[in-house]
């Protein structure tokens, strides 16, 4: 990838207070599915600071492209044209290159593609709702899509998800391994949603909300939104005692 | 006011959701044309990988005994040799025909889960001691904000597991055996616990 020297330090402890506990009530589904004894604390070994590299040539023309990518020859998806761009930081807000970014969603009337899903908004049948692109060397990455619905979901009687993109990351080491969801600025069901309100801290779930970028927008084709992912980040080892041949 | 520091926080976690498929595993879920296949799907071995094949099966289990339907799991480990094949390794080259990593959703009909790998090699512990083989899970799906690190040890390993610094590690030693897959004929079973009296345990690493 580059010519600087492999990154070895461990990833800084997880912070605790600022991700999501697992027993959240409000989200029902985490009642039974959520670990009730402490987390055993471990500090990395190459087990969790290694990870699994994916090359650039893993991605296809139209990865990156939700629009085009599950839609019939010369057809596309229908809804909002939007852009979402980002960069993939570490704790230390240097970029993350060569993650691997997937993303998935619901269509513009939120409805996903899915054996499970029953929600009586359309299926579109030019949008598949899947995609991916790996960081450049900044950390940068980009992709298309159309902006998707909110829906329903059966929690509370009256239950709405915020129109939302779901990611998930790959960093450099499997510790920083990550999947979150990314919303819109200014909608309203943010405040109401029962998994955004599992987060304890509103400035964490302000870390999740991506703004309007007029700047990034493409006038007359795609509004565009800009969505930075934070990872964890490495210590430095440079005056670490190393074991010898370790 | 002193400098600041500059550190920035960590992405929140969100559940992967009930539609985790879509974006990991498309093909399974019946979206074809996007990807040629799903990413680490298949073994984790090619035709020249050294090292036993093995398979590692299992559940993922909720708090009233019922296995979750649709989870989805990523396992990384070393080789036969005890590397890992990745950059951060810098103790030798690991077999360029075992890549490490691989995906898994759990089945949507039994909650069965399939990995085909290879047997690992023993990796060190910072300080140098060996540690025992093992395979590291990482388990997201509904109902889980944030993803669940967990180790897979192997069952006839147990001279290398009395002495690996990780299980040592564990005070409550009634809760050891939760990490420990037990062999019949070339499957490893491995049962993942979410609760209950029988509860893994999970790391925060
Ligand atoms: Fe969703």
């Amino acid at each position: 990838m580059d010519n600087k020297s492999p990154e070895t330090g461990a990833f800084f402890p997880r912070d605790r207070a600022w991700q999501p506990p697992a027993y959240t009530p409000p989200y029902k589904t985490s009642v039974l599915r959520s670990p009730q004894k402490a987390l055993l604390s471990l500090n990395n070994t190459l087990s969790e600071i290694t990870g699994p590299v994916f090359g650039h040539d893993l991605i296809g023309e139209l990865d990156n492209d939700l629009i085009h990518n599950f839609a019939k020859a010369g057809e596309s998806a229908i809804g909002e044209r939007i852009i979402v761009h980002g960069r993939v930081l570490d704790e230390r807000g240097k970029g993350v290159s060569g993650a691997l970014v997937e993303v998935w969603q619901a269509n513009a009337g939120g409805r996903y593609r899915h054996k499970n899903e029953s929600y009586l908004a359309p299926l579109d049948p030019n949008f598949g709702g899947c995609g991916r692109v790996i960081t450049d060397d900044d950390g940068a990455y980009r992709f298309r899509t159309i902006k998707p619905g909110p829906y329903p979901w059966p929690n509370g009687v009256n239950d709405w998800r915020p129109s939302h993109i779901h990611f998930s990351i790959f960093g450099h080491g499997f510790a920083q391994r990550l999947i979150t969801q990314m919303y819109f600025e200014g909608d309203p069901l943010i405040w109401k949603c029962p998994i955004v309100g599992t987060i304890p801290e509103k400035s964490a779930i302000e870390q999740l909300i991506a703004p309007l970028d007029l700047a990034n927008t493409i006038p007359m084709d795609a509004r565009a939104y800009k969505f930075d992912i934070v990872l964890r980040g490495r210590r430095s080892t440079l005056f670490e005692n190393r074991m010898e041949g370790n | 006011m002193p400098q600041a520091l500059n550190l920035m926080k960590e992405s929140p976690s969100q559940t992967a959701g009930p539609y985790v498929h879509i974006g990991c595993t498309p093909n399974l879920m019946g979206i074809g044309g996007i990807y040629d296949t799903d990413l680490g799907s298949g073994p984790l071995y090619g035709e020249k990988a050294k090292g036993e094949r093995i398979t590692v099966a299992g559940k993922i289990i909720d708090g009233s005994g019922t296995p979750l339907k649709d989870a989805l799991i990523e396992i990384w480990q070393a080789d036969a040799a005890g590397l890992y094949n990745s950059p951060s390794e810098t103790r030798g080259s690991a077999d360029p025909a075992f890549s490490g990593w691989a995906r898994c959703a759990t089945d949507l009909e039994t909650g069965q889960y399939t990995f085909r790998t290879i047997k690992p090699g023993r990796v060190p512990f910072p300080d140098g001691r060996p540690q025992a083989p093992h395979i590291t899970f990482w388990i997201v799906a509904r109902g889980i904000n944030i993803g669940l690190h967990t180790r897979l040890y192997f069952g006839d390993e147990e001279a290398a597991n009395a002495e690996d610094p990780v299980l040592a590690r564990i005070e409550h030693k009634v809760r050891v055996p939760t990490l420990i897959a037990h062999r019949d004929g070339d499957t490893y079973t491995f049962d993942v616990h979410l609760q209950g009296e029988h509860e893994t345990v999970f790391f925060d690493i």
